[in-house]
């Protein structure tokens, strides 16, 4: 079963509420199951490091133009750019790389 | 209602003014996020209200790609639940930052505001959590959220293409400032990182090469992550530590 948006936008709404919410309302204690905890800890990283590739070079015009972006955006993150500054940097990359005649 | 004491007062305003940093950073994405949706077909109203009621960059992002893609509801709300996977840990490292006797609504309020940064400066503060604080944050940086969604719906046409491009890779940009200082610390996150950009990546063209249909990227992002987080959990579990949070 899909296709009806505002069903969609229901389920997204709903998860992404039950998700925040309900460990801060019912667990008092610490989670117990290092197997669980570890897994809870690795799965941001996993999960947005394969969104991020190869969608990223595919995101572009010209894979090339996604490819730098990519590179300038690790080599500022690892040097501690903020969100905003990164995002802002790949930006303009891919903006400046597009524009090249190539 | 009562009127607020000048602290509670005061840690709104303090909120309120960390949270001007977090809604400029916020409108430009959810700009980009906002181009994404309206190639999803949706309307800038129901950009929004996904907006307010979600703000979650990847979860959103991973949300709009499922409905463009017309996916199974289960499989949306397992997308959904995975990519905020990461709010649950939050949420119980909140936990135990909370008062004790801090009421079950400010505990629904404060979680319901949970992002990466919302959940950065609140737990920043010292002390126990100060639910205000975080509402103030909360009040300035979500609306802006939701606004760049609806405007990158209503503008992604009247844009040249070329800055859709450009813009269009802001979101990636964020995940970078997001995974990429842990995998420095770490050395299991960065090596887990590199073998999560391979993986995808022979994982997206095996699906292509077989017509794997069934394979969405949706489906990709969930079986990627039970596997890889999965078996990292098993090989290199997580550090006991005595204390504040629960292994975040």
């Amino acid at each position: 079963m899909g296709g009806n948006v505002y069903i969609y936008i229901a389920v997204m709404s709903l998860v992404s509420f039950a998700v925040r919410v309900l460990p801060l309302t019912l667990i008092r204690g610490q989670i117990k199951s290092r197997f669980i905890r570890s897994f809870l800890f690795y799965v941001p990283y996993v999960t947005l490091a394969v969104m991020t590739f190869p969608a990223i070079v595919e995101a572009t015009q010209v894979p090339l133009a996604g490819a730098l972006a990519l590179a300038v955006g690790v080599v500022l993150a690892w040097k501690g750019a903020g969100l905003f500054p990164v995002a802002a940097a790949c930006c303009l990359v891919v903006f400046f790389a597009e524009s090249l005649p190539l | 209602m009562r009127p607020m004491t000048m602290e509670k007062r005061r840690a709104l305003g303090e909120g309120a003014r960390d949270g001007i940093p977090i809604a400029m950073g916020y409108f430009a994405v959810a700009f980009s996020l906002g181009i994404a949706g309206r190639n999803a077909g949706l309307t800038p109203l129901q950009g929004f209200v996904i907006s307010v009621l979600n703000h979650a960059s990847a979860g959103e992002y991973a949300g709009i790609t499922a409905i463009a893609n017309l996916a199974p509801y289960w499989e949306l709300a397992l997308t959904i639940f995975i990519t905020n996977a990461r709010y649950l840990l939050m949420s119980c490292a909140l936990s135990q930052k909370f008062a004790p006797e801090s009421s079950l609504w400010h505990r629904i309020g404060v979680g319901f505001g949970i992002t990466d940064e919302i959940f950065g400066v609140t737990m920043a503060r010292p002390g126990v959590v100060e639910p205000r604080y975080t509402y103030g944050a909360m009040l300035v940086s979500i609306p802006s959220w939701a606004a760049g969604t609806a405007l990158g719906i209503v503008a992604g046409n009247i844009l040249p293409l070329r800055a859709v491009s450009a813009l269009s890779v802001a979101l990636y940009g964020m995940f970078l400032a997001i995974i990429i200082p842990p995998a420095k610390r770490d050395r299991v996150v960065g090596a887990l990182v590199m073998l999560s950009f391979l993986c995808s990546l022979a994982l997206g063209r095996a699906a292509d090469a077989f017509r794997l249909d069934w394979l969405t990227g949706g489906a990709q992002v969930i079986l990627l992550t039970l596997l890889l987080a999965g078996g990292a959990a098993w090989l290199f579990p997580v550090k006991e530590e005595g204390g504040e949070d629960c292994g975040g």
